[in-house]
């Protein structure tokens, strides 16, 4: 069984916590002049996505979470479970909608995507950072617009919503940054 | 280390942190300079180290005359035991600016090697040097009027405790009322790491965000090096100063009682032991000194890069350090 000791503690480091996979979100080194000497720690559940502080006494270890990022190629939902290809061992794996999260409402099948799998299985899905997808439904744009701001709804074929500029019509293919959900651009064809 | 190679030789503080460091160090010897205050250097390694089980000591080896086979010195973690040493020999007011050395400390506050400030004046009770240390600190941080509360007055006001009497069950609920989830237990009967638990994660943070305080007169189980003054509750005439949130300095009124000395130096030792620490000598050349006679004083050991830290509203002690250990 692999540990780490609070010295290896870092943002990104993947710990067990009880029965959960757990990321460490943020690290904090609390030492009095004299005393005893702590590690605050802000951790991320993989499995609920809840963050939880715990207090750890500097120099204890904790059992690593054996967990690994892959990246794999989006293939199809059937609707119960979305499909994903390691794109080196062409392994292939089921990830169910808790897994996939908000990766669902950007990725239509080919996307190259970061697949997280603990012992094994699926644990989340990260979508890649820009994706192109087309506007399947809009409001007309209204001329002479040249403020910049405001925007309006625009739908995509996967179903998510993003704002998009006025003059952008429908059935345009579009730049999306799925970390933000905001629109970067139209894609020149 | 994931951090560019091409840029590893960089230093992370930039330029005008290191001029602010020039400048804090120049107007620290001023003040000391006009008060009649003597600089002095001591050793960096020594041949004997704080024995606190809280603090983990460099060591290296000395090889050369007088130690052919080589022997264990350590880094100094203050340079307290040699500075007092001067003053038995009688030197008078004496200040430091020494680098110190603590394995294991690394931070948004820590570096394992940093810059201290240590200063002693005879003839002064640690309330004195309280002043002291605030016309330093208000000469620098350009602010007035610091607060003062006694440890006990402290716990009171922020968790409704006494730190002196209150059960280390009481303690232990505290924690829990107020969301510390600990992943192990502190040991059950170690009553100052529940305190320092409470301390550095309900209290600290909250401490002289609008100027900075002093906390004073600690539990005896904390007095370190302070001497003990036995009021209805005995206290240790210790204090402590606290800038946002930052501690900033620790204060002793000295003991001067070598066979006290000894014997916290030997519950050290023991302590160090039933925690399976690399044992550490005391320092026995301190303890002769204590024996020939020590002056009555005060003194007090002050973070320069914490206090250049709020000078220049940095948030990480890389801002201000040349070269931090990573890329020392």
């Amino acid at each position: 069984m692999a540990t780490y000791s609070t010295n290896e503690f870092r943002s990104g480091l993947k710990i067990m916590m009880g029965a959960d996979p757990c990321v460490i979100v943020e690290n904090q080194f609390v030492k009095p002049g004299k005393g005893q000497a702590f590690n605050r720690v802000k951790l991320r559940n993989l499995k609920t996505g809840r963050t939880v502080e715990r207090t750890f006494k500097s120099g204890e270890s904790v059992e690593a979470a054996d967990v690994i990022d892959i990246n794999m190629e989006f293939l199809y939902s059937d609707g119960e479970f979305w499909h994903f290809m390691d794109q080196e061992s062409f392994e292939q794996y089921a990830a169910d909608a808790n897994a996939v999260g908000d990766a669902a409402k950007w990725i239509k099948g080919q996307e190259i995507c970061v697949v997280t799998l603990w012992n094994g299985s699926p644990l989340t899905v990260a979508a890649p950072n820009f994706v192109e997808l087309t506007i399947t439904e809009t409001d007309p744009g209204e001329r002479g617009d040249t403020s910049g701001g405001g925007g309006k709804p625009a739908t995509l074929e996967t179903g998510a919503v993003v704002r998009v500029p006025l003059f952008v019509p429908q059935d345009e293919l579009i730049k999306v940054d799925t970390r933000t959900a905001e629109y970067v651009g139209r894609v020149k064809k | 280390m994931d951090e560019n190679s091409e840029t590893h030789w960089h230093p992370t503080a930039n330029l005008s942190a290191l001029q602010a460091r020039a400048q804090l160090l120049s107007n620290i010897r001023s003040f000391f300079s006009q008060r009649n205050v003597m600089e002095v250097e001591t050793p960096l390694i020594s041949a004997a180290a704080s024995t606190d089980p809280h603090l983990s000591i460099f060591e290296t080896n000395y090889l050369g005359p007088g130690s052919p086979q080589g022997r264990n010195h350590y880094l100094t973690t203050s340079p307290e035991f040699a500075m007092k040493r001067l003053l038995s020999s009688g030197s008078g007011a004496i200040y430091q600016i020494c680098k110190a050395f603590r394995n294991e400390e690394s931070g948004q506050y820590h570096n394992p090697e940093f810059t201290l400030l240590e200063w002693y004046r005879p003839g002064f009770d640690h309330q004195c040097l309280m002043d002291e240390v605030e016309a330093l600190v208000e000469s620098v941080l350009d602010i007035k009027h610091f607060d003062r509360l006694s440890y006990q007055a402290l716990f009171k006001h922020h968790l409704d405790i006494n730190p002196f009497s209150n059960s280390i069950d009481s303690l232990r609920h505290c924690a829990d009322a107020h969301g510390i989830e600990l992943t192990s237990e502190l040991s059950h009967n170690d009553r100052d790491s529940w305190l320092t638990l409470l301390m550095t994660h309900l209290i600290e943070p909250k401490l002289g965000q609008k100027k900075p305080i002093f906390v004073y007169d600690y539990p005896v189980s904390q007095a370190m090096l302070a001497r003990v003054r036995n009021d209805e509750i005995a206290v240790a005439e210790r204090f402590e100063l606290y800038y946002k949130g930052v501690e900033l300095a620790n204060g002793f009124h000295e003991l001067a009682d070598a066979d006290e000395q000894k014997q916290r130096f030997l519950v050290d030792i023991k302590n160090r032991k039933e925690r399976g620490l690399v044992s550490i000598p005391m320092d026995d050349n301190l303890i002769s000194a204590l024996h020939a006679g020590f002056p009555d004083c005060a003194g007090v050991a002050l973070g320069i890069d914490r206090l250049l830290m709020l000078i220049t509203k940095s948030n990480h002690i890389n801002d201000i350090i040349s070269f931090p250990i990573l890329r020392a």
